[in-house]
C-alpha cells in the first residue's frame, strides 16, 4: 500500500482458456490487474466478462491456463489456502444474490460468522455499519431482500461484499438496471469506498459513464482474448473496429461530453 | 493465514488527560477484545489516543476508534488523535461519517386490545380469504358460460394436456393407495367381525366404506397433494415472471386459458379417479377376503350385488366434481397469490395443498350430515 508498490501486480492470469462444448469463450487470455486500481472490464454481450469474473473467484474452473490471485495460485492450492483467499475479496454478483431467508443485516452478517471471538452483538453492529457506508438507511437493515428496490439490493450486495474489508472486490454490472441519478451515486461510492478502504476493483460493466467515472484503467475483452488494456485517453487512440465503434459511438461521445462537463465544473 | 500481529491496548487513566496507546493490528479478528477495552474508559475527562503503533486497521477496528470518539464527544470532553497515518485517517474519517444511528423505535409491550387486534384482523383475513376463493369459483363458472356460447375461445389442447396430467398420470398411485386400503379394512375388518362369526359383513363392511366414503375421499386427498401444489407451481411461477400480466396485454384472459382448462380437467378427471379407487379397493379387500376368510371371489361378488344398495356407489360420486372443484379454485387462487418472490413460491404451493385437503375434508363432513339428513 506504500506509494512504491503502486504497481504490483494483484491479480494475473496467463493462458486461461474456457470454453463450454464446442463454444470457446477465452483462448489464451492474459491480464494483469494492479493494487489499488479499478479496472473496467468492457465487450459486447456474450464476449465472456461474467465468465472471466467468474473464473478468477474460482467459480469457473478454466481449461487451461494459471491464475494469480493475491499471490497464491488458485487452480493448485489447497482447501484451506483457497478458504483464506476467498475472505480476502468480495463479490457483488448482478442482482445482489441476497439470501432472501435472511434480511438485510443478516445477510452481510454471513460472512462474518466464521470470525472466532466476534461478539454477536457487534457483529451486528459492524453489518449496520456496512449496510450504512453503502448509503442504505438504518432501517433497510431490518427490511428482507424483496422488500428492496433493485438499486437498494444492489447496495445490500455490496455490503454484504464489503462485510470482511476484501482487498480485491468483483463487480457485475453494478450499475446495469439503475437509473441515472443512483447509477452515478453507485459509481461515486464504488470509487469513494475503493480509495478509502484501498480496494482493488474488477468491475465488469456497461456502462460508460461508470467507466468515466470510476475506473483508472480499461480492459477490453474481444476475440476470445484481452484486447487491448490502458486508460481511457489510450482507448480513443485505438483502431481496432469494435474498440473505436464503442468508444466514439454516440453514446461514447455523449459521456465524454458528460464527463468533460462535470470536470468543468468542479 | 496472513501473519496477524497481536494487539496491544495501554489505557492509562493516572493524568488529567486519558491516554490511549493502541499497537498492532485493529481488525475484525479482536474487535470484541478492543471493543472490550475502550468501552471502560469513560466520557469524563478528555482522551489522546496514540495510534502511531498501528500497523493493520480494518472498518471494524476504526469503528471501535470512532465510536469510542463519538461517545466522548457526546459526553462534552475533548478527543484527540495522535500519530495516525493519512491511511488511518482516512479510514476513521469515512467510518465515522457512515456512523448509523439507530432510529430507536419505541418498543411497546403486548397489551390486551393488541391481542384483540389479533385475533380479529386474523378472522377478517379468512372470512376474506373465503370471499377470494368464492370469487375464484365465480370467475370460473362465468369463463366456462362463456366458453359455452363462444367455444372458439376455449382451449381444447390444453384441456386435454391437463387431463392427462390430472387424471391418466394419477391412476398408478391412486390405484394402488385403494388397492392397500382395501386390504386394511378387509384385515381390520374381519378380524373384529370373526369374534362374532359374521365373517361374511366384511363384503357389506368394504361396500360401504369404500363406495360411500373412503374411495373418493383418499383420492381427493391424493389429488389434492399432487395437482393443488402443480396448479399453484405452474401458475404462481408464471406470476413470478410476469407472464400473466404479459398475457393480458396480449388481450389473453388468465382465467380463461390457464384456469379453465385445469378445473375443467380436474372435474372431468376426479369422477374417474375415484371409479378406479373404488374398483381397486374391493379387489384389495375381496383379495383379503379371499386369502383371510376364505371368502370366494364369487360369493364375494354375489354378497356384494345383493347387500349393498347402488346409492352408495352413486353418494360417493356425487362428491366428486364438487371436491374437483375445491382443489382446483384453492390451486388457482393460491397460484395467483404469489409475488415476485421464490420464497412466496415455495410458501403458497404449501399452503395450497393444505388448504385443498383441509377443504376437502370439511365439505366431506358438510355432505355426510346432508346424505343423513336427507336419509340416503
Ligand atoms: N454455464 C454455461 N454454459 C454454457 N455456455 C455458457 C455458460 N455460461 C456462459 N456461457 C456462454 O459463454 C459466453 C459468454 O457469456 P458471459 O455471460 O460471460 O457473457 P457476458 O460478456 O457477461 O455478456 P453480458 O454482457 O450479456 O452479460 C456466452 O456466449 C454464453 O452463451
Ligand atoms: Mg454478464
Amino acid at each position: 500500500m506504500q506509494e512504491t508498490d503502486e504497481k504490483e501486480v494483484i491479480i494475473s492470469l496467463r493462458g486461461i482458456r474456457n470454453e463450454f462444448g464446442s463454444h470457446v469463450v477465452h483462448a489464451d487470455l492474459d491480464l494483469d490487474v494492479y493494487r489499488g486500481e479499478i479496472l473496467g472490464v468492457v465487450g459486447g454481450s456474450g464476449s465472456g466478462k461474467s465468465v472471466l469474473l467468474r473464473t478468477i473467484a474460482g467459480l469457473q474452473i478454466p481449461m487451461a491456463g494459471t491464475i494469480n490471485v493475491l499471490g497464491t495460485n488458485v487452480r493448485t492450492a489447497d482447501e484451506d489456502t483457497r478458504v483464506m483467499l476467498e475472505r480476502r475479496w468480495g463479490v457483488m454478483f448482478q442482482d445482489g444474490a441476497l439470501f432472501s431467508s435472511l434480511n438485510v443485516r443478516e445477510n452481510v452478517e454471513v460472512p462474518m460468522r466464521p470470525v472466532v471471538g466476534l461478539d454477536p452483538a457487534i457483529r451486528s453492529k459492524l453489518a449496520d455499519l456496512k449496510v450504512s457506508m453503502v448509503g442504505l438507511p438504518y432501517l433497510a437493515g431490518d427490511k428482507f431482500p424483496s422488500e428492496l428496490s433493485g438499486g437498494m439490493r444492489k447496495r445490500a450486495g455490496l455490503a454484504r461484499a464489503l462485510a470482511l474489508d476484501p482487498e480485491l472486490l468483483f463487480l457485475d454490472e453494478p450499475t446495469a438496471g439503475l437509473d441515472p441519478i443512483g447509477a452515478a451515486e453507485f459509481d461515486k461510492l464504488i470509487h469513494g469506498l475503493s480509495r478509502s478502504l484501498g480496494l482493488t476493483v474488477f468491475l465488469v460493466t456497461h456502462d460508460l459513464d461508470t467507466l468515466h467515472a470510476t475506473c483508472d484503467r480499461i480492459a477490453v475483452l474481444a476475440e476470445n482474448k484481452v484486447l487491448v488494456t490502458g486508460t481511457l485517453n489510450d482507448m480513443l487512440k485505438v483502431d481496432h473496429p469494435w474498440v473505436h465503434e464503442y468508444f466514439h459511438g454516440p453514446r461514447a461521445r455523449a459521456a465524454t461530453a458528460s464527463a468533460q462537463a462535470g470536470h468543468g465544473g468542479d | 493465514m496472513s501473519p496477524n500481529p497481536d494487539m496491544n491496548v495501554e489505557i492509562d487513566e493516572t493524568q488529567a488527560t486519558v491516554r490511549l496507546v493502541l499497537r498492532g493490528a485493529l481488525t475484525i479478528a479482536n474487535v470484541t477484545e478492543l471493543e472490550g477495552h475502550l468501552g471502560k474508559i469513560g466520557a469524563t475527562a478528555p482522551v489522546a489516543a496514540d495510534l502511531s503503533g498501528v500497523q493493520r486497521i480494518d472498518t471494524a477496528g476504526a469503528w471501535a476508534v470512532a465510536t469510542l470518539r463519538e461517545r466522548i464527544q457526546a459526553g462534552g470532553q475533548q478527543f484527540d488523535i495522535l500519530g495516525a497515518t493519512e491511511q488511518v485517517e482516512d479510514l476513521l474519517h469515512s467510518v465515522a461519517n457512515a456512523l448509523p444511528h439507530p432510529e430507536a423505535l419505541p418498543v411497546r409491550r403486548a397489551t390486551l386490545p393488541d391481542w384483540i387486534i389479533r385475533v380479529g384482523k386474523a378472522v377478517s383475513r379468512s372470512v376474506q380469504f373465503l370471499a377470494a376463493l368464492t370469487s375464484y369459483l365465480g370467475l370460473f363458472l362465468a369463463r366456462l358460460g362463456r366458453a359455452a356460447r363462444h367455444p372458439t375461445e376455449f382451449r381444447l389442447t390444453a384441456l386435454v394436456h391437463h387431463c392427462e396430467e390430472v387424471g391418466l398420470r394419477a391412476v398408478p398411485i391412486v390405484a394402488l393407495m385403494s388397492f392397500l386400503i382395501g386390504v386394511v379394512l378387509a384385515f381390520q375388518g374381519s378380524t373384529q367381525l370373526r369374534q362374532f362369526g359374521a365373517e361374511v359383513f366384511v363384503v357389506d363392511l368394504l361396500a360401504i366404506s369404500i363406495l360411500r366414503e373412503l374411495g373418493i375421499l383418499l383420492t381427493s386427498i391424493i389429488v389434492a397433494g399432487r395437482t393443488a401444489s402443480a396448479f399453484t407451481a405452474a401458475i404462481g411461477s408464471m406470476k413470478m415472471r410476469e407472464e400473466i400480466d404479459a398475457m393480458r396485454t396480449l388481450g389473453l384472459d388468465p382465467a380463461m386459458t390457464l384456469f379453465v382448462p385445469r378445473i375443467l380437467a380436474l372435474i372431468l378427471m376426479l369422477p374417474i379417479l375415484g371409479l378406479v379407487a373404488d374398483v381397486m379397493g374391493l379387489v384389495g379387500g375381496g383379495l383379503m377376503a379371499w386369502i383371510d376368510l376364505g371368502i370366494s371371489p364369487a360369493m364375494f361378488v354375489t354378497r356384494l350385488i345383493e347387500g349393498t344398495d347402488v346409492n352408495h356407489v352413486t353418494v360417493g360420486m356425487i362428491k366428486a366434481p364438487f371436491f374437483a372443484v375445491i382443489i382446483g379454485v384453492v390451486g388457482c387462487h393460491a397460484g395467483m397469490q404469489v409475488q415476485s418472490n421464490a420464497e412466496s413460491l415455495g410458501r403458497m404451493t404449501s399452503n395450497a395443498v393444505v388448504t385443498a385437503i383441509f377443504a376437502v375434508i370439511v365439505a366431506d363432513a358438510v355432505f355426510s350430515i346432508f346424505f343423513a339428513q336427507i336419509g340416503i
